[in-house]
């Protein structure tokens, strides 16, 4: 049987098709300030019905394409899971709002955490930070810091990060060290989160954020333990949501 | 709606502002309410309470003044209502569950001070609150330190506050300062109203206020039954009204709404489908029009079945003993009816926990969402112990405000959250 999955994130939507429970196709577009039109060009020449919305603009989907909907935190507990069939904790970090989730051995969700309204944190706080340092985003996450100088950066707010970011450039700072800084701003976001729910093996990484090499290493090194992240992290919900879409 | 402006403009109200309040909350109050399906026929009384929340009532009010009698605003549950009723008062609990007048009121304290405080302080700078205008004397209460430093700077604009000093703790030592303080709260509300306070007006003051707490618990009660015979919202109305409106009328109403509760659970007859998930509420204060949150659950297909709040329990779950043969023992019981409240404000609180464990059992509530607004410190503080002392049901916490800003994340976590209590069963 064959089922699409669309996830409407704040920066991205994502499509994931799958046929007998196994992904076949996917692909992604920027958001947009028309995301319906978006998704109707992603849809184009899907041969489904049976399609399943999740992410922020869910409802709105849900309205005029008349599809079902389930939440982020279930679409990923499910595509996290059939990713990494051994996972029991998922962090995400997406354009506008970052969570954490843990699962039972049989990927029901027993807990999760998510922000509350503000962005600091997310996606959007590095995509804004790595525009300041005049990073292109895809190369943010690689970054080594250069000089080994460990700078402390105090406010996740990204009002304030930015103008800490700016009298650090003043002072004459090594861009690659700001970076880093930055970086571990967002990771100890998330580890705090992760300390309001039980944090099991194996842990999943998924979402944009988690092609950011730096940060996937700044929170395994703070674990302690190894964090998974798939080929695709970006496409989780959508497979999460396909995956469901086969069912009913 | 009769043209009430002439009156609005006795009061003092700023006419333009106030017409686009009603305005705003006229269409709030359609598409949050009016839009809900299988409605007891007996909200048709309440829906008009809020088509006339600034005008009949405000008339009411407004004769009794000119009568002679005193208005009394007040914030907490903490005020004894009966002292004032016994004084021939007429008490209104204050309108402050709207953002209005933030950046006035951001003018005297400071930005980051939570919803309620700022929305009382706004109401009054913006013009935009008749009860507050109409009041003639407005006792407040040092239930948290916003409120506490609030009510001074309150008192330098409408120079009309009179604070009541709760304790912090429960000990015998608080207990005593509390009877002392409604004991200086009875000889106040004789001063302003020039009357004294007899055995006989207590007694009278106590059914009537005991009436209307039996008949909250009634709607309370008529919650538990499955699928619930009136949804979160609507209830959550009727917890709201009973701050304002008059109070016998009330009690007859709700009343009245009850009976009709009973017969719609003895037909299985719902508000909502059987077999939804049931939330239970725990928290800050919701006080009118703040629907935000309810509105939400409600919206993702779950129903609110009680709320561990002023506004809802807190309000309504201890009654006044009556059996008292004097104004001192009337008093003393009238403090330790009020003691019994247990507020986060208190330390330690092991009491409330008890109470949230109470209501998940007896309204077979299948989740608990523990709502505090932001920057209310003794809440969201609690919420750790309230989390850890739920154990049989899922818990999250929630913290927001009364802006619509965070609604896309709120429904997020809300969904999910109904999700999960799903997947449980």
């Amino acid at each position: 049987m064959r089922a699409a999955g669309i996830d409407i994130g704040s920066r991205f939507i994502k499509l994931a098709l799958v046929e007998e429970g196994r992904l076949v196709f996917s692909r992604k577009s920027e958001t947009s300030f028309s995301p319906l039109e978006r998704c109707y060009e992603l849809l184009k020449d899907v041969n489904t019905d049976n399609i399943m919305a999740t992410g922020y603009g869910r409802h709105l989907f849900e309205v005029h394409i008349g599809s079902r909907t389930i939440t982020e935190i279930k679409a990923f507990a499910r595509g996290a899971k059939a990713l990494f069939p051994k996972c029991r904790t998922i962090i995400d970090i997406g354009g506008q709002d970052t969570k954490v989730i843990s699962l039972d051995e049989k990927g029901t969700v027993r807990k999760f955490e998510m922000n509350d309204r503000c962005a600091a944190g997310t996606g959007k706080f590095l995509e804004i930070m790595a525009r300041n340092l005049d990073y292109p985003i895809k190369d943010f996450g690689s970054i080594t810091p250069k000089t080994g100088r460990r700078i402390q950066i105090n406010s996740i707010c990204t009002v304030f990060a930015e103008s800490e970011v700016v009298s650090l450039i003043a002072k004459g700072e090594d861009r690659a060290d700001i970076g880093v800084a930055l970086q571990r701003l967002v990771a100890n976001r998330v580890l705090s989160m992760l300390k309001r729910i039980p944090v099991e093996d194996d842990i999943v990484f998924a979402g944009g954020c988690a092609r950011n090499r730096c940060l996937k290493e700044l929170i395994e090194r703070d674990l302690g333990k190894t964090v998974y992240v798939a080929d695709t992290p970006e496409i989780t919900g959508a497979l999460g949501a396909a995956l469901y879409a086969t069912e009913n | 709606m009769k043209d009430y402006t002439k009156m609005w403009e006795e009061i003092g109200l700023n006419l333009d502002a106030h017409t686009g309040l009603l305005g705003v909350l006229t269409d709030a109050y359609k598409s949050i309410y009016l839009s809900q399906k299988d409605r007891p026929n007996g909200m048709e009384y309440f829906d008009f309470v809020i088509s006339e929340v600034h005008g009949l009532r405000i008339e009411e009010v407004y004769e009794a003044k000119k009568e002679r009698r005193k208005i009394v605003g007040t914030f907490c549950v903490y005020v004894p209502e009966e002292i004032i009723l016994a004084a021939d008062g007429v008490c209104i609990g204050l309108c402050a569950g709207a953002e209005v007048g933030s950046s006035e009121a951001e003018r005297f304290i400071p930005r980051n001070t939570c919803a309620l405080i700022k929305a009382f302080m706004g109401f009054k700078l913006a013009g935009l609150c008749p009860y507050v205008e109409l009041t003639d004397l407005i006792v407040g209460e040092t239930t948290c330190d916003g409120k506490k430093k609030a009510y001074e700077i309150f008192n330098e604009i409408t120079k009309k506050v009179y604070v009541m000093e709760l304790p912090d703790m429960k000990s015998e030592g608080d207990r005593r300062l509390w009877l002392s303080e409604v004991r200086r709260f009875r000889d106040k509300m004789e001063e302003v109203s020039g009357k004294k306070i007899t055995l006989e007006a207590l007694r009278k003051a106590a059914s009537v206020v005991n009436g209307k707490r039996k008949a909250l618990q009634r709607l309370s009660r008529l919650r538990s039954a499955d699928p619930s015979p009136i949804s979160g919202l609507d209830a959550l109305l009727v917890n709201q009204i009973v701050f304002y409106d008059d109070p016998v009328r009330f009690t007859q109403m709700t009343n009245k709404l009850c009976d009709e509760l009973e017969d719609r659970v003895k037909r299985g007859v719902g508000a909502a489908e059987r077999g939804l998930p049931r939330i239970l509420i725990s928290g800050s204060p919701m006080a009118i029009p703040n629907w935000k949150l309810h509105s939400i659950i409600e919206g993702s297909g779950a129903v609110v079945v009680g709320e561990e709040s002023c506004v809802g329990e807190r309000n309504h779950r201890n009654l006044l003993d009556e059996n008292f043969s004097s104004v001192d023992e009337a008093l003393e019981k009238i403090a330790s009816r009020y003691m019994g409240i247990n507020c986060a404000c208190f330390t330690p609180n092991t009491e409330r926990l008890d109470d949230i464990k109470s209501l998940v059992d007896s309204l077979h509530a299948d989740g608990v969402i523990h709502y505090s607004l932001q920057f209310c410190t003794p809440y969201m503080m609690e919420a750790y112990k309230a989390e850890r002392a739920i154990t049989n049901v899922p818990f999250m916490r929630i913290e927001t405000d009364y802006s619509m800003e965070d609604i896309g994340q709120l429904k997020g976590r809300v969904e999910a959250f109904i999700e999960m209590v799903k997947g449980r069963a």
